[in-house]
This record gives structure tokens, C-alpha cells and sequence, in this order.
């Protein structure tokens, strides 16, 4: 590999000014493929969710999946973008193994939706606008694995496996409007874009929009012009960047290599590049001279689609609170700052959150243990806190029992770790644990005059005002009561009966 | 008794529902036919004699199961080799998909199979239907029964000589500028385009998606409308599919008539090109139209005069996307697959060897037009031409009820006469691109010999879209009118093999 010159960022941001693109594909979560009856589930033994359509076989023809023009709308919508009235489908001209009739089902001149934006909030606050240029719907294509070769790429490989199972996967690819005036934080914008974009798809349950499972992936293009100009500079293609950090990573290194190659007086080449997970590296693709010529005419196998207005606005209506909108509220009424709650979401915890909240919790209570224990075990296990073998509910009733007194603070992890464990609900745990809080009086209070007799110095001092030392005893009564009591309770019957205020 | 093999489908499925002939007896019969004549012929790439006799001995069991039979059960049948039929080869008349075995069914497969029609085996065909001849066929020429050393018309012209040659009494065509009516007018038997979208083009092989259409080929026009009826309606699978009721084409073959009718003459379509007999049958047709009460209209449809032209942008256009999906990597032919070559070397070669010249030629001429910066002077402006074809079309039909023409220029012409010169076979189709271009309805239907050459001449009705019953309705009137003239149906005049 060829070693890449680099200059530091903020030389690079000194002297140019960094212009984005970002095109995003969501594979939709429709039941079926985007022309056929195929089911979409991932996973399967490879070729086996096949028909004569997804497979091109010679005289199969393809049928609109109204599921997934609905989705389009609804993202369309959510993105502030004008929908068409009437827009066809075109065939982007191509040849490859793994797209089977060697054309991909897309859309042209024509997109479903144009003309929006999405407001997208950085980590200090301040909202960026985002222009959409247009939301179109399209097929996937299937999939090759490139067997014998050192790379996993084409190159060297002996031979190719291909599997159909992904191809006519409905996909919605969306492409913002050249970003600009983002300065120093262009990556940060990229990154923060994707982010909210995801939690618009999310929020509107058209797709899980996964980036570690390839249900959303980002091309990051990026030119640079020098500070003061207005004309764009010639771009890189950054291909399937798969995740939010990758995002950043891959601009902040474009912008890098473009500078170091422009100051010293080369010119960028417009090819795609390969991003790399390792060290946050892209390296050169294939070149586009402009000589791609995808000949794209308007397909003649599908009828044109001409979403009826009233059926748009009753998908309007129907939209749900965006995610930046409601992350604010959830803010407000959570009384956390904007630095919590985007660690809330970055951890994914907020679903979770509300979960447990509308489950019977307070918000600190359920905030508590989403960001701190469980969200270590999520991380430890590497999965996200959503797939974690705990529910909201048993999470709510561990922070009810902490809040009846029921638990204490490490009684209840010791729960927490039960559940987990699958050794049942919180209660189950408690009880086959035998976890309880010691609230048993008499054997407290048996507990409580052990320890102040077998410490009388100390209790000497308590009694001469020095109520600090109470926790000495506190802790005494703990042990002899293996944790198992409500410390403020203990802290409460040593003061009484040595006679002190607390 | 009648030679079966004479005898039209409608007469062969009455005479099975009562009893009077089985369904098996009927197949044999054509299949012995086949047999004895084909070699001759070549109309079938492909006989499906265990699969005829099978769907034969079905409808036998169900008659005297006392089951319901379908008006066209046991009829024998000779399907296009351009639609998918599960288990038997389809080739679409090229090497490239030799040896392909489909895994499914047409919907027009499955909707003969449905109705009890017994499918005899896959007739010749220009290759992927590119050809006005069949001599562009991968696996070798058919003759036209009138002169084994003539063309049958094509692409359709296995199912043509089929036909005449009385080797089946139905047949299937599909027709993108005139591939089922070119060859009903050189071999003496009636064709019919339906209206875009009334037959299904699921499991069709595709040429060009937005002129391609399927339809019936017979000996009579009842026949015609008898098939037609069965494999037309609406295809969820289809989305070009029409969602409305078939037109009432049988009723309308029962009831032939032309009284009150506003025919309509269109000026284009004449002029230097024809042949001097076929333009007298077809003045003779109209004032036979004239005699039996109809009333000629004169059409001015200048756009006519680009159809071929902008035609020869759009079908190639639409099938160099289509067939691009012939790569080696699924199905059929693979060329050089040896391990030393690459996947694209492989697709190369496999091109090289599977397709034809005039399928290359096309292909290259559709690439072109498709490209960025030619679209719009070639692709743009084909589809503005399409335009205005329709809106003369409309104009038209707001002066007549139905357009009549000569179906094709020339009768046929020999075999390897025009194969080199490609201008001289495009024209065989000047009269029926128009009807493709706007997506409306026509039927070619004989109006007898031309006198210098004694070959069948077709006569041309085009209607309004969705109204395909017209075509049979004056078809019915311009048939019996003919045939009492003659004495006899035109066909019986071919010489017998």
C-alpha cells in the first residue's frame, strides 16, 4: 500500500474549505422485496428467498411494493421534502455479477421526494441545516463473497460466490445538497447527520436502519476549495463508510489527504475510495472520468407512480414527533443537560429509558441504571442495550424496591446481575437470592446494640457530638448483617438509641 | 369423416364436448402431422409429445368425468417459443439460451393450460422475435407452406406455418411492429395485436417491454377470438396489464358486420414500396367493405412517415437493456468457462457465440441511442414521434371506426432475399409499427392472392385501444364475404405438402 501523504487538520482547515455530499441507502423493513414477493428476512441459506423476478430470469417482470413507495413518502415527509406527483421508475444501465438482470430498478429525473432538509443538532447545541436534494426508491443488489483472494476483494480472488437473497431489497437512497459552511466541524456535521438521519428512520419504523447489519450505509463525498472561494474542487467518492464514528473518521481524513495533496500543487482525482475500519485510512478505487454512462431511460415494466395528495397529507398527519424534537422534551422534562442526553443516545439508552419510565420508574431511577450498570453489561457483551436480556418493566420494579427501601443500592445490582443471568424477574431474584433488606427490627436493633457494645469508644464519641463516626458502626452492623440492611435505617437506630440528633 | 387436421379449433372443441371426437384422437392426428411434414416445414423447435397427449388424456377424463369443458378444451395449440413453460425449453430462437430449462409458467402458459388447450411444442422464431422472416433464428429457417423456399413472416414464423400447414389449428405470437400480423398476411391465416396490456407479458421473453404483446394466430377469425378470449384479462403480475373486462371479441367474431361502419383509408400507407397485387387486394377489400354498407373516410396521419424510424430507436433501445441480463452467470449458454478465464472474458465470449448478428446489431444501436448526450437527439425524440403517432391515431378515430391497410408491403419473399440488406426487412413492417407505437389493436386477416405471384395478400384493421371486439366484429363481415366469394377459405388453395 501506498503510503499517503497527510497534513494536520487544522493546517488543511487554515487553508481550505471542506465541501460534502452524503448519500445514504436504508434498506426498507418491508415483509417483501421492492418488485417481488420474496421475503426480505436476513440471514437465510443464501439463494433461498429467490423467484424468477429478483433472479432476473428472461420474461419474469417486476410489481411495485406499495409498502415501500409508502416508506418513501414517509421519509420523503419527514425530511421536509416535496413529494412528486407523478415520477417513474429508470433503469441504471450496468453490468455486474451479483444484479441479476444487469440493470438496477431505480429512479432518474424523476425522485419520489425533493427539495428538503433536516436540521441536525451538534454536540454543543447548535443546529446545522442539512439540504436534501431528493429521496429516491431502488432495489438492492445481491451479494458476492470473492473466494482465494488476499483482500476479499474482486482482485486475485480464484472464484465468486454469489448470493440472491439480497437482491430487490427495497432501498431508499438519500442525497444531500452539497454541504457547505461547516468549516472545522465537517466531519462532526457528518457525522451528526447520519446520526439524526437514523433516528428519523427509526422513529418513522420503516427500518431498523442498522449500520453494523448494512440496513443504512453512507458514500462520503468530499472536495475541498480554498478559503474564500466560491467554486467546489473536484471530489472523492468515499464508499460504504458503516458506521457513525467511521463517518467522522473518513472526512477528517479526506479533508487531510486532499489538502496535503493540493498544497503541494497536485490536483485531486475524482475516483471512489475504499474506507478502513483499522486506522481510518481510505485508499483509491476506481476511477470516475465522467465517461460512466449508466443510460438510463424510464422503465418500461412499471407503471407510473402518482402518490394521491390526500393520501400524502394523511401521512403527514400521521408522522410521529421527530427524534430532535423529542429528545428536547425528554430533555426538559428529564431535567438533564444537552451533553447527558446526547451520551443517553449515543449509548442508545433512551428508548429504553422512556420504557421504563412509562413502566412506573422516575427518570433518575431508570436513567441510573440504563447508563451505569447496564450499560456496562451491554458494552462487556458487546450488544446494544436493546438486546440485553433485561426489560424495561423488571427494570422499573428494581428501582420500585430500591425506592420502598426494599434494596439498597448493592442489593440491587446483585438483582440487576439475576435478571441478566436469567434467573427470573427482580422478585424471583430476591427471593431465590434471599437479597432482602434486613428490615426485620428486632434483629436489627439485636445487630445495632452488638456493635455499639463491642465499639463503646466510639459510641463515646457519637455521644459527645462527634456524629461523623457513626459510620464506623454503620458499617459495623452491615457486616454483621452480610449487607443486607437499609444503611440510613441502621444510621437511624444507632443515633436513637445513643440518644444524638442526626 | 373431415381430415381432423382441417378443422377449426371451434369445430374440434364442439366435437369433443359431444363425444363425437377425443381430445387424444385430435392430438395424434396434429401430431402426426407434425411428424410427417415438419422436416419439411421447421416450424417446431420443440415437440412436447408426452406433455400434448398427457394434457389430451386430462380433457378426455374430465369430459367423461362429466366435468364442465372450456370452449377451446382439446383444442391443439402451438406456442411461440418465446414464453416460458415450465419444464420444456425455451430458447427465444437463439443459442443463448440453449439447453434452458424454464422453472416456470407463462401467466399465458398457465391460462392455456387452464382451459384445457393441449400445447403441442414451441414453434420457430427470429431470435428474441428480431426479424421479419425467422430466418434470423438460431436454429435454422422455416419455410412458408404456400413456397417452402419463402419466408413465413417473423418473427413469429413458426407459429405462421404451423398454422397453414395445418399442423395445429391455433397458435400464439407475440407482436412488437407486426410479428404475428406480417406472418398471418404472408401465409394466409388471421393475426391479432391486442391492445397493449391485454395479455400478460409475465413469462413472455422480453424484446422491446413497450411494444412487446402477445396474441392469438388461427385459420378463422372465430378462432382467433376464441383464443383470444381465453388468454386475455388482467395479470397482478403484469403492472402494463389492463384492469378491465376483456372486449366481448367472441360475440363480436359470431356477429360479423360492417353496415354504418366508418372505415378509414390512411394516405401513408401507400405509395412506392408495394407490390402492385397487393395493392390491388387491398382496393378490392375496401370496396367489398363498401359493398357490404361501410363508409370509406380518406386519413391524413403524417406522423406515420417516422414510425419505422423512430421505432428502429426504441425497440433496440429497450433491448439492450433487456437482453443485457444474458451474461453466462445464471442460465443458459456459457462460453469458455475453462478456469483460466475471467467472469468478464466469459460473458464475452459467451455473447460472441450465443447471440446473432441481428441481435448484435441492435443491441449496439440501442447502446448508442441510450448514451448520455445522444439520448435526447435519439431516445427523446423516438418517444415524441411515439407521441404524435398516438394523437393521429386519436384524431382518426374521431373521424372512423376502424383503419384498414395492406398488412406488409410485399408478399413473401424468398428465403435469403433480404438477409444481408436489414433497410429491406425493416420495411416489411411499415404498415404495422404504427399500431405498436400508439399501443392499439389489429388483426391481419386474408384478402387473397397476389395475381403476379399467387401468395397470400393480409389485409390490416386497426382499432382504438380496448376496443379489439371491432377488429373482430368487421374481420367476421370481410371473412365470410371473402370465403363466399371464393367459394372456400383461401388456405385451401395452398398446395398440399
Amino acid at each position: 500500500m501506498t503510503v499517503i501523504d497527510l497534513v494536520s487538520y487544522e493546517d488543511a482547515l487554515a487553508s481550505y474549505d471542506p465541501v460534502m455530499g452524503l448519500e445514504v441507502h436504508v434498506e426498507l423493513g418491508t415483509k417483501t422485496k421492492m418488485f417481488c414477493g420474496c421475503s426480505t428476512e436476513l440471514g437465510a441459506e443464501p439463494n433461498s428467498q429467490t423467484c424468477p423476478t429478483c433472479l432476473g430470469l428472461p420474461g419474469s417482470l417486476p410489481v411495485v411494493n406499495a409498502i415501500g413507495v409508502e416508506s418513501a413518502v414517509k421519509i420523503g415527509l419527514a425530511l421536509n421534502c416535496e413529494i412528486a406527483e407523478w415520477c417513474r421508475f429508470a433503469r441504471k444501465n450496468y453490468f455486474y455479477p451479483d444484479m441479476p438482470k444487469n440493470f438496477q430498478t431505480s429512479q432518474y429525473d424523476e425522485p419520489i421526494a425533493f427539495n428538503g432538509y433536516l436540521d441536525v443538532q451538534l454536540e454543543d447545541g447548535e443546529i446545522f441545516r442539512v439540504e436534501i436534494e431528493r429521496a429516491h426508491m431502488e432495489e438492492d443488489t445481491g451479494k458476492s463473497t470473492h473466494v482465494g483472494g488476499a483482500t476479499g476483494r474482486i482482485h486475485g480472488a480464484s472464484h465468486s460466490l454469489l448470493d440472491y437473497n439480497r437482491a430487490g431489497i427495497p432501498l431508499i437512497e438519500i442525497v444531500t445538497k452539497p454541504i457547505e459552511g461547516a468549516g472545522e466541524r465537517a466531519p462532526e456535521v457528518a457525522k451528526a447527520y447520519v446520526a439524526e438521519l437514523r433516528e428519523v428512520i427509526k422513529a418513522l419504523d420503516v427500518s431498523e436502519a442498522r449500520m453494523d447489519k448494512g440496513q443504512m450505509r453512507c458514500d462520503v463525498n468530499l472536495s475541498l476549495r480554498p478559503n474564500g472561494t466560491e467554486k467546489f474542487g473536484t471530489r472523492s467518492e468515499t464508499k460504504n463508510v458503516n458506521s457513525l464514528r467511521s463517518v467522522e473518521r473518513a472526512a477528517r481524513f479526506e479533508i487531510q489527504r486532499h489538502a496535503a495533496v493540493l498544497s503541494s500543487g497536485g490536483t485531486i482525482v475524482q475516483e471512489t475510495r475504499h474506507f478502513h475500519e483499522e486506522d481510518g485510512s481510505t485508499t483509491s478505487g476506481r476511477i470516475k472520468d465522467n465517461a460512466e454512462d449508466y443510460r438510463y431511460f424510464p422503465e418500461p415494466d412499471l407503471v407510473p407512480v402518482a402518490p394521491a395528495r390526500a393520501w400524502v397529507e394523511e401521512l403527514r398527519a400521521a408522522l410521529p414527533e421527530m427524534p430532535r424534537v423529542r429528545r428536547n422534551r425528554l430533555r426538559e422534562e428529564w431535567g438533564v443537560s444537552e451533553h447527558d442526553m446526547q451520551s443517553m443516545l449515543n449509548a442508545g439508552a433512551v428508548d429504553p429509558i422512556v420504557a421504563t419510565i412509562a413502566a412506573g420508574a422516575d427518570a433518575a431511577g431508570a436513567r441510573k441504571w440504563w447508563m451505569g450498570e447496564l450499560a456496562r453489561n451491554a458494552n462487556e457483551r458487546g450488544v446494544a442495550l436493546d438486546e440485553l436480556p433485561v426489560t424495561p418493566a423488571q427494570v422499573a420494579r428494581v428501582v420500585a424496591l430500591v425506592a420502598a427501601g426494599d434494596l439498597n443500592d448493592k442489593l440491587a445490582r446483585q438483582v440487576i446481575e439475576g435478571v441478566l443471568a436469567g434467573e427470573g424477574d427482580p422478585d424471583a431474584v430476591v427471593e431465590k437470592r434471599g437479597l432482602k433488606v434486613v428490615s426485620d427490627e428486632g434483629a436489627l436493633g439485636a445487630a445495632v446494640d452488638e456493635a455499639i457494645a463491642s465499639n463503646a469508644a466510639i459510641a463515646e464519641k457519637i455521644r459527645g457530638g462527634k456524629v461523623a463516626a457513626v459510620g464506623a458502626l454503620v458499617g459495623a452492623v452491615m457486616k454483621t448483617t452480610r449487607g443486607q440492611a437499609d444503611a440510613g435505617r441502621v444510621k437511624q437506630l444507632i443515633l436513637e438509641r445513643l440518644g444524638v440528633e442526626g | 369423416m373431415t381430415d381432423i387436421i382441417k378443422l377449426t379449433a371451434a369445430e374440434i372443441a364442439a366435437r369433443i364436448a359431444a363425444g363425437e371426437l377425443t381430445a387424444v384422437e385430435v392430438t395424434e392426428a396434429h401430431l402426426a402431422r407434425i411428424e410427417a411434414v415438419d422436416e419439411k416445414v421447421h416450424a417446431f423447435l420443440h415437440v412436447d409429445r408426452e406433455g400434448a397427449l398427457a394434457q389430451a388424456r386430462a380433457v378426455d377424463a374430465k369430459r367423461a368425468a362429466g366435468e364442465k369443458l372450456g370452449p377451446l378444451a382439446g383444442v391443439p395449440l402451438a406456442l411461440k417459443d418465446i414464453f416460458t413453460t415450465e419444464g420444456i425449453p425455451t430458447t427465444v430462437g437463439s443459442k443463448i439460451l440453449e439447453g434452458w430449462i424454464p422453472p416456470y409458467d407463462a401467466t399465458l402458459t398457465k391460462r392455456l393450460k387452464d382451459a384445457d388447450v393441449v400445447i403441442l411444442g414451441k414453434t420457430n422464431m427470429d431470435e428474441f422475435a428480431m426479424g421479419s422472416s425467422t430466418e434470423n433464428s438460431a436454429y435454422g429457417p422455416t419455410g412458408n407452406p404456400w413456397d417452402l423456399t419463402r419466408i413465413p413472416g417473423g418473427s413469429g414464423g413458426g407459429s405462421s406455418a404451423a398454422l397453414a400447414s395445418y399442423e395445429a389449428p391455433l397458435a400464439i405470437g407475440t407482436d412488437t411492429g407486426g410479428s404475428i400480423r406480417q406472418p398471418a398476411a404472408v401465409t394466409g391465416t388471421v393475426g391479432v395485436k391486442p391492445t397493449y396490456g391485454a395479455v400478460s407479458r409475465y413469462g413472455m421473453v422480453a424484446f422491446s417491454s413497450s411494444l412487446d404483446q402477445g396474441g392469438p394466430c388461427a385459420r378463422t377469425v372465430l378462432d382467433a377470438a376464441l383464443l383470444h378470449e381465453v388468454i386475455a384479462g388482467h395479470d397482478p403480475l403484469d403492472s402494463t396489464s389492463i384492469d378491465a373486462p376483456v372486449p366481448p371479441v367472441v360475440e363480436a367474431a359470431r356477429n360479423g358486420s360492417v353496415a354504418g361502419m366508418r372505415v378509414g383509408v390512411v394516405k401513408q400507407f401507400s405509395g412506392e414500396g408495394y407490390q402492385a397485387g397487393v395493392v390491388q387486394r387491398f382496393n378490392e377489400s375496401v370496396e367489398l367493405l363498401k359493398s357490404l354498407g361501410a363508409e370509406i373516410v380518406e386519413l391524413d396521419c403524417p406522423s406515420f412517415d417516422l414510425a419505422l424510424s423512430a421505432y428502429y430507436l426504441i425497440a433496440p433501445s429497450e433491448c439492450s437493456s433487456n437482453l443485457a441480463r444474458f451474461d453466462a452467470m445464471r442460465y443458459g449458454l456459457r462460453v469458455g468457462d475453462d478456469g483460466t478465464k475471467s467472469a468478464e472474458d466469459v460473458t464475452a465470449l459467451t455473447r460472441e457465440a450465443g447471440f446473432g448478428d441481428e441481435v448484435k446489431r441492435r443491441i449496439i444501436l440501442g447502446t448508442y441511442a441510450l448514451s448520455s448526450g445522444y439520448y435526447d437527439a435519439y431516445y427523446g425524440s423516438a418517444q415524441k414521434v411515439r407521441t404524435l403517432i398516438t394523437r393521429d391515431f386519436e384524431k382518426a378515430f374521431e373521424q372512423v371506426d376502424v383503419i384498414v391497410s395492406p398488412t406488409t408491403p410485399t408478399t413473401a419473399f424468398p428465403i435469403g432475399e433480404r438477409a444481408d440488406d436489414p433497410m429491406a426487412m425493416y420495411l416489411a413492417d411499415l404498415c404495422t409499427i404504427p399500431t405498436n407505437m400508439a399501443g392499439n389493436a389489429a388483426m391481419s386477416l386474408p384478402c387473397g392472392l397476389a395475381p403476379e405471384d399467387g401468395l397470400p395478400v393480409g389485409l390490416q384493421i386497426i382499432a382504438p385501444a380496448l376496443k379489439d371486439d371491432r377488429l373482430y366484429k368487421v374481420g367476421a363481415a370481410v371473412e365470410a364475404a371473402f370465403v363466399e366469394k371464393w367459394g372456400h377459405p383461401l388456405l385451401e388453395e395452398a398446395p398440399s405438402l
